[in-house]
C-alpha cells in the first residue's frame, strides 16, 4: 500500500468536484453546528435555572425543629405503663440553637466549608398604609452573608455595606418593594409575631431573581432582630453553610446532626422538586442530543455513500490496473477524514458563532428569572464532543461505502 | 517461449440458473505473440479474457502467467501481479476522468513504485509519444475525443512494460481510421517490444491482422 498515492488520488478526487466537496463538508458542518447551538443553550438554561435556584439556598441548614412529637411527661415518669395522651401540643420552647455562636465558629474551622452564616429568622408584618404585608426579616451578619449568597452583586439600588452602619436598616426584596412602593432611604413599620413595633430604614433592594425570596425576605442586622423579637444576643435560629463542594454538603448535613443534635437540611433535600425538574432536563438534553447526532450522522453517511457510488467506475480501473482493496479504502477514507475534519472544525466556528449571538441576544423575563440575555453556556466540552463525533462519524460513513467497494468485482462493473 | 497457459478451465453461471459458460478450454501462448479471440456474441470469449485478467477468480481450472501460478491467490497477489505484469485496455476506453492525461497514464506506475516519481513523468511522456498522444498530456482527460481516449488508455496499458497487453473489444468503440491507428500500435508493439496482446475483438480486419486467431463457440475453443 503506499499512501501518498492514494493520498494525490484522494486529493484530486476533492479538488476537481469542488462543490460535491463543499455540499459534503456543509452538511457535517451544519449538524456539529446546529448541536453546538442547542447544547450549548439547553446546557446554560439548565444551569441558569440550577443557579438561580441553588444560589437562594444553602449547602447545609442547621434549624431546630419545633414538633408536638415529644416525649410527654407521663411517659417519662411511667415509661412501662400503657399512657393514652390526646391533643398533645408542642412544647413552649425557644426556637433558638443553643450555642448557636459557637456551633458556627466551630463549623468555620473546616476547610471544606466556604463560609457559615447565623441568622434568627421571623415572620413579620410590613406596615405602609392601612394595610399589613406578610413577610419574613432575617437577622445576618451581613458580610458573612454575603460571602454565601453574593447579596452585594444582587443589590439593585442602595448599597449593602449601608446596613452596617444603620443599626435600624433593612435590605429589602425588590418584588416586596416594590409592592409596599418603598425606595431606598423610605422608612416603615414592622411588626412582630409577638406584638412589637419597629421603625426601619431601607437601606438597600436586592433581588435573587426568585419570586419567593424576593417577594418575601428582608435581611437586617442581628442585633436588631434579637431586640425587636426581646431576646439575649447568642439568640439564633438558623445556621447556613456553603462548602467548596456542593455534593460533598449530603454527607456532611449528616455529620452536622450527629455532631450537634439538631436538624440539618442539605441543598438536594430543600430543592427536591427542583432537583427531579433537573433530571428530567438533563435526561431532555441528551435526547436532543443524541437526535441531532444521529440525524447529522445519517446525513454525513448517506453524502460519502454517495461519493463512493459515484466513483463506482473509477474503483473498477484502479483494481483493474493493479489497485488492492486497502489502497481503494485508503483513497475514500482520506477523503472523508479531510472532510470531516474541515467540516466539523467550520461546524464548531459557526456553533460557537451563533451561540455568542445568542448569548447577546436582549432576552426579558420579566421578574420571575433575573436575566437579560439568553443564558448559554460556553463549554469546551462540547466543543470537543462536536469535533469528535464529527471527524467519527465521517470516517465510520466513509469506511463502510469504501470497504463495500475495495471487495466489489471490476468485471461487473468494466463489462458495463 | 510461453507466457500464458490456460488449463481445463471451467465456468458457471448460476444465474438466472445454472449455465456452463466455458467448457474444459486449454491453450497456452508465446511471448511476442498477437492474439485475437473471436466468436458470435454469447460464446464466452469475453468471459475468458476477464478471467485471464486475473479479475474474475470464480472458476475451475489453473490459470499461470510468467511461469506464476495465478489460480487460488488473493485478491490484493492478484491486484500486484496485474499491476506489475498485466496492462488492460477496455472498449469504453475507462480513463479516470478527474485526472490528466499524464496522470492517467502514471498512477500505475506510482503504484508499482518502481521508479522515482520523475523518473515514471518521464516514461509516461515516452509512451504517449508513441500513441502519438504527448501533446495533450497535460489536458483534463474527460475532455478527449473517444479515439483519443482510447490511444492513452494504451499508454497507460504499457506504462509498467507488462508481459501481457489484454484488450476487451479495444475498437469497438471507434471509427475506422481510429481502429487502424490502435491495431497499428498493437502490432507494433508486439512485434518491436515482444510483448504479449490478447485482445477480444468482433473486427475481422482486426482479427485477420493479428498473429494467431482463437474462435469460440458454446464455451469451447473451436479453432485456433
Amino acid at each position: 500500500m503506499n499512501i501518498r498515492i492514494s493520498l494525490q488520488i484522494a486529493k484530486t478526487h476533492l479538488l476537481t468536484k469542488k462543490k460535491q466537496t463543499l455540499i459534503a463538508m456543509l452538511g457535517v458542518t451544519f449538524g456539529i453546528a446546529m448541536f453546538i447551538v442547542m447544547i450549548s443553550f439547553i446546557k446554560g438554561v439548565n444551569k441558569f435555572l440550577e443557579d438561580s435556584a441553588l444560589d437562594a439556598t444553602p449547602h447545609v441548614r442547621i434549624y431546630k425543629e419545633i414538633t408536638s412529637n415529644h416525649p410527654s411527661l407521663i411517659e417519662e415518669a411511667n415509661p412501662k405503663a400503657f399512657n393514652v395522651i390526646h391533643h398533645q401540643l408542642p412544647k413552649n420552647e425557644l426556637a433558638n440553637i443553643k450555642n448557636g455562636l459557637q456551633i458556627v465558629a466551630n463549623i468555620e474551622k473546616d476547610p471544606a466549608v466556604l463560609g457559615v452564616s447565623p441568622q434568627i429568622g421571623s415572620q413579620v408584618f410590613f406596615n405602609k398604609g392601612p394595610i399589613p404585608v406578610a413577610g419574613q426579616i432575617a437577622g445576618v451578619d451581613i458580610l458573612k452573608e454575603d460571602k454565601l449568597y453574593s447579596i452585594k452583586r444582587r443589590v439593585k439600588s442602595g448599597n449593602m455595606e449601608a446596613l452596617l452602619s444603620n443599626p435600624n436598616g433593612i435590605l429589602m426584596g425588590k418584588i416586596l418593594a416594590r409592592n409596599l412602593n418603598v425606595n431606598v432611604g423610605d422608612k416603615l413599620t414592622i411588626t412582630t409575631p409577638t406584638g412589637s413595633l419597629k421603625l426601619v430604614k431601607v437601606v438597600g433592594i436586592y433581588g435573587f431573581g426568585i419570586q419567593t425570596v424576593d417577594g418575601v425576605r428582608c435581611y437586617a442586622n442581628m442585633s436588631m432582630v434579637q431586640e425587636i423579637l426581646q431576646k439575649d444576643k447568642s439568640y439564633v435560629t438558623d445556621i447556613h453553610i456553603k462548602m467548596k463542594d456542593s455534593q460533598a454538603a449530603i454527607d456532611y448535613a449528616k455529620v452536622l446532626a450527629n455532631q450537634y443534635g439538631y436538624e440539618t437540611q442539605d441543598w438536594a433535600e430543600a430543592n427536591s422538586a427542583f432537583m427531579t425538574g433537573d433530571k428530567i432536563r438533563n435526561a431532555m438534553v441528551i435526547i436532543v442530543s443524541i437526535t441531532l447526532l444521529v440525524v447529522a450522522g445519517f446525513g454525513i453517511y448517506n453524502i460519502m455513500n454517495m461519493n463512493v457510488i459515484n466513483k463506482m467506475k473509477d474503483i473498477a480501473i484502479l483494481k483493474a490496473t493493479g489497485f488492492g482493496g486497502k489502497d481503494i479504502v485508503a483513497v475514500f477514507l482520506i477523503q472523508s477524514i479531510i472532510i470531516g475534519v474541515l467540516g466539523a472544525f467550520l461546524g464548531l466556528f459557526i456553533g460557537f458563532s451563533l451561540s455568542y449571538l445568542l448569548s447577546i441576544t436582549p432576552f426579558d423575563a420579566g421578574d420571575f428569572l433575573d436575566v437579560k440575555t439568553f443564558p448559554v453556556i460556553f463549554n469546551i466540552k462540547y466543543y470537543i464532543m462536536g469535533l469528535a463525533f464529527g471527524v467519527v462519524t465521517t470516517i465510520l460513513a466513509g469506511y463502510m461505502p469504501a470497504r463495500k467497494a475495495s471487495k466489489i468485482d471490476p468485471v461487473a462493473i468494466l463489462r458495463g | 517461449m510461453k507466457v500464458l497457459s490456460a488449463s481445463h478451465i471451467n465456468k458457471y453461471f448460476y444465474e438466472p440458473e445454472k449455465f456452463q459458460v466455458l467448457k474444459n478450454i486449454s491453450f497456452e501462448v508465446k511471448k511476442g505473440e498477437f492474439l485475437s479471440l473471436v466468436g458470435k456474441s454469447g460464446c464466452g470469449k469475453s468471459t475468458l479474457l476477464y478471467i485471464l485478467s486475473t479479475m474474475d477468480t470464480d472458476y475451475e481450472g489453473t490459470l499461470e502467467m510468467n511461469g506464476e501460478k495465478l489460480t487460488g491467490k488473493s485478491q490484493d497477489q492478484l491486484a500486484a501481479f496485474r499491476n506489475e505484469h498485466l496492462g488492460f485496455v477496455f472498449q469504453f476506453h475507462f480513463l479516470l476522468p478527474e485526472f490528466t492525461v499524464l496522470q492517467n497514464v502514471m498512477l500505475p506506475a506510482l503504484k508499482l513504485g518502481r521508479y522515482s516519481a520523475k523518473e515514471v513523468e518521464e516514461r509516461a511522456i515516452q509512451k504517449l509519444k508513441l500513441v502519438d498522444m504527448d501533446s495533450h498530456a497535460l489536458k483534463q482527460s474527460s475532455k478527449l475525443s473517444g479515439g483519443q481516449q482510447q490511444r492513452v488508455a494504451i499508454a497507460r496499458a504499457l506504462i509498467n512494460d507488462p508481459t501481457i497487453i489484454m484488450g476487451d473489444e479495444p475498437t469497438g468503440n471507434l471509427d475506422k481510421k481510429n481502429s487502424e491507428v490502435v491495431f497499428n500500435i498493437f502490432k507494433q508493439i508486439a512485434h518491436e517490444n515482444h510483448q504479449t496482446i490478447i485482445t477480444v475483438t468482433h473486427d475481422p480486419d482486426f482479427a485477420k491482422g493479428s498473429d494467431r486467431i482463437i474462435e469460440m463457440s458454446d464455451g469451447q475453443i473451436i479453432k485456433s
